[in-house]
């Protein structure tokens, strides 16, 4: 008998203007013939365009931030319209999610509104974590979740984390990994991991993770 | 499973730099809630439990850095766990960290802001070898911080963890607060009918984790749990099914059952939506019976150090077999009211729960026992 064993079930990957879903690539801004400046430079240009050219219907999209915005469009995309979250309690699905800079993207943009009357609408988007609940909110999960911060993508904590979750029964499935918006630089590599015993889909590694972080178009298999 | 035992633990915050003299003035009914006027921070008078002006402004650290460095320093000798080798995790718990800077310099660059590049510095001060985690999960930042530990050491990956954890009050912070109207003009009284916000807090706390039994203190952190509400990015739950859902499941994790649980170190954060929802939780749980009180009225929100804060509040608690009076709390202000300490309390205690929720519709619960 086939053990059900951690499967990266999902991939998706968002940076330098393009989107890459399970190693293909799904949407890229036209290559630039000459600067200024592309839209693939500026995260709230890409991510709009990339929302629009899904035909993602979602209001509350608008009045995030662009971390917010980059980690919502990336769950959306790697769950796809495919996935179903039934087959899942709300308190069995985590959400591990790590980046580099925290929110101080936002923190910079809230700073500048105190002198002026401090926005409460800037103010809440100061925390990483928000992410996890506006795509909790999404997908209504209610389970697990943690925001963790590391100076580059760390497959071997999020790897690391997110098993013990699943060994010890914490979570029965999981959308893990890195989202990251400073200025111009974004991107974002997020993984679908559950328990399966189908073979056709990546073993959960943070060798694989990485490899995928770092090419997205490797061959999924 | 192993055991995950209380080594040593430390709170710094302006009622003193260890856990004893933090317990001593809590039990003679202090706060270190203050009417203050700094302008540098709020352009009006406000209600909070500060450092002094001059302490932890050191020029090679950080204030952030230094209350860390106050605090593990403390905490490790207690312990007398070594922090070098493969063995030993420092985890670092804060929602913003350095930020303060951005007060006096707008433009201050990331990287003397990033918590990951403090969390460096610290590891190397005190020699970890390991490489640092660093949990920033809003208000929740302590109390996951103590879970992350916990389970990596359950899961053999480390045998002692350092967790660590603090927060700066700064203008970023206050005007942020305030801009949510959720500050308190007085001093804030959790769970009481009169409650109108909060009082932000600094202090810096860290509570060393170990597997191995030389170091069990007769405490230990049996379980813990983490949920999200799934509601609102700055609301808590309308019913407090998720933080119950927390509170059963951490105690599960525990192996505990609901009547051995002889107190409850709530959030009480004294906002009308989370003592509300947080009172709901807990009757839900079927434990509003429980003697419970909030730690806000003495030390303010302190934010990512308010888990570690008092969690070790409550270790304490059981040391001396001591419930803390909830300060500011007068008549119940709740729709299913709570058991709220009123006065000291003398009473065993074996097995406490601790809770705590946050921005983003995050929560968390832990139990500590003997």
């Amino acid at each position: 008998m086939i053990k059900s064993m951690e499967h990266i079930t999902a991939s998706c990957v968002i940076g330098e203007g393009a989107v890459y879903r399970n190693g293909k690539l799904l949407f890229a801004t036209p290559r630039p013939p000459a600067p200024p400046a592309p839209a693939a430079a500026n995260p709230t240009a890409f991510l709009l365009s990339a929302y629009r050219h899904f035909d993602l219907q979602y209001p509350k999209f608008y009045k995030m931030d662009p971390l917010s915005r980059l980690g919502w469009i990336t769950t959306e995309l790697l769950l796809g319209p495919g996935w179903d979250t039934s087959i899942y309690r709300p308190e069995d699905i985590a959400i591990v999610l790590s980046n580099a800079h925290s929110s101080l993207d936002t923190d910079y943009r809230y700073n500048e509104t105190i002198r002026d009357i401090p926005s409460p609408s800037v103010f809440v988007y100061t925390l990483p974590n928000i992410m996890i609940g506006e795509i909790s909110i999404r997908h209504g999960i209610k389970g697990e979740s943690a925001f963790f911060l590391s100076p580059s993508f760390d497959p071997l904590l999020l790897a690391g984390y997110t098993r013990l979750l699943l060994r010890q029964g914490i979570a029965n499935a999981a959308i893990v990994g890195w989202v990251d918006v400073l200025g111009d630089e974004y991107k974002a590599a997020l993984f679908l991991i559950e328990k399966t015993k189908d073979t056709d889909t990546p073993d959960f590694s943070p060798e694989r993770m990485q490899a995928i972080f770092q090419n997205p178009t490797k061959p999924w298999m | 499973m192993n055991e995950v035992f209380v080594a040593g633990d430390n709170i710094v915050s302006p009622f003193g730099a260890d856990t004893a003299e933090n317990f001593s003035g809590l039990k003679l009914g202090l706060t270190g809630v203050d009417r203050h006027e700094r302008p540098a921070m709020s352009n009006s008078p406000f209600y909070a439990s500060l450092f002094a002006p001059a302490q932890f402004s050191s020029s090679i650290y950080t204030k952030f850095e230094q209350l860390l460095l106050t605090s593990i320093e403390d905490a490790l000798r207690i312990s007398g766990i070594r922090p070098a080798g493969a063995k030993t995790v420092l985890i670092v718990c804060s929602t913003k960290g350095n930020a303060h800077l951005l007060d006096e310099d707008a433009n201050t660059p990331p990287e003397n802001i990033s918590l990951p590049a403090s969390a460096a510095r610290l590891a190397r001060a005190f020699r970890f070898d390991a490489p640092p985690v660093v949990v920033s999960n809003a208000c929740i930042s302590g109390l996951l911080g103590m879970i992350t530990g916990m389970r990596l050491i359950r899961a053999g990956l480390f045998e002692n963890a350092v967790v660590t954890g603090a927060d700066v009050i700064s203008r970023f912070i206050l005007s942020g607060f305030g801009s949510f109207q959720a500050l308190s003009p007085g001093h804030c009284k959790p769970f009481d009918k009169d409650r109108d916000g909060i009082n932000l807090g600094e202090g810096a706390a860290t509570v060393v984790l170990s597997s191995r039994t030389e170091y069990n203190s007769g405490l230990r952190l049996r379980g813990g749990s983490v949920s999200n509400d799934a509601n609102h990015i700055s609301g808590p739950s309308r019913t407090g099914i998720e933080l119950c859902q927390t509170i059963e499941r951490s105690l599960l994790d525990a192996g505990a059952a609901k009547r051995d649980i002889g107190f409850i170190s709530t959030h009480g954060t004294a906002t009308a939506y989370n003592d509300e929802m947080e009172a709901k939780a807990i009757t839900r749980a079927g434990l509003n019976h429980v003697p419970v009180n909030s730690l806000k009225g003495y030390y303010g929100h302190t934010l990512g150090a308010a888990g570690l804060i008092e969690s070790i509040v409550t270790l304490q608690s059981m040391r001396e077999g001591l419930i803390l009076p909830s300060r500011g709390f007068e008549e119940n202000g709740v729709t299913t009211p709570l058991n709220v300490a009123t006065g000291l309390l003398s009473t065993p205690l074996t097995t406490c729960l601790k809770t705590a929720s946050g921005f983003g519709g995050c929560n968390a619960a832990v139990v500590l026992g003997k």
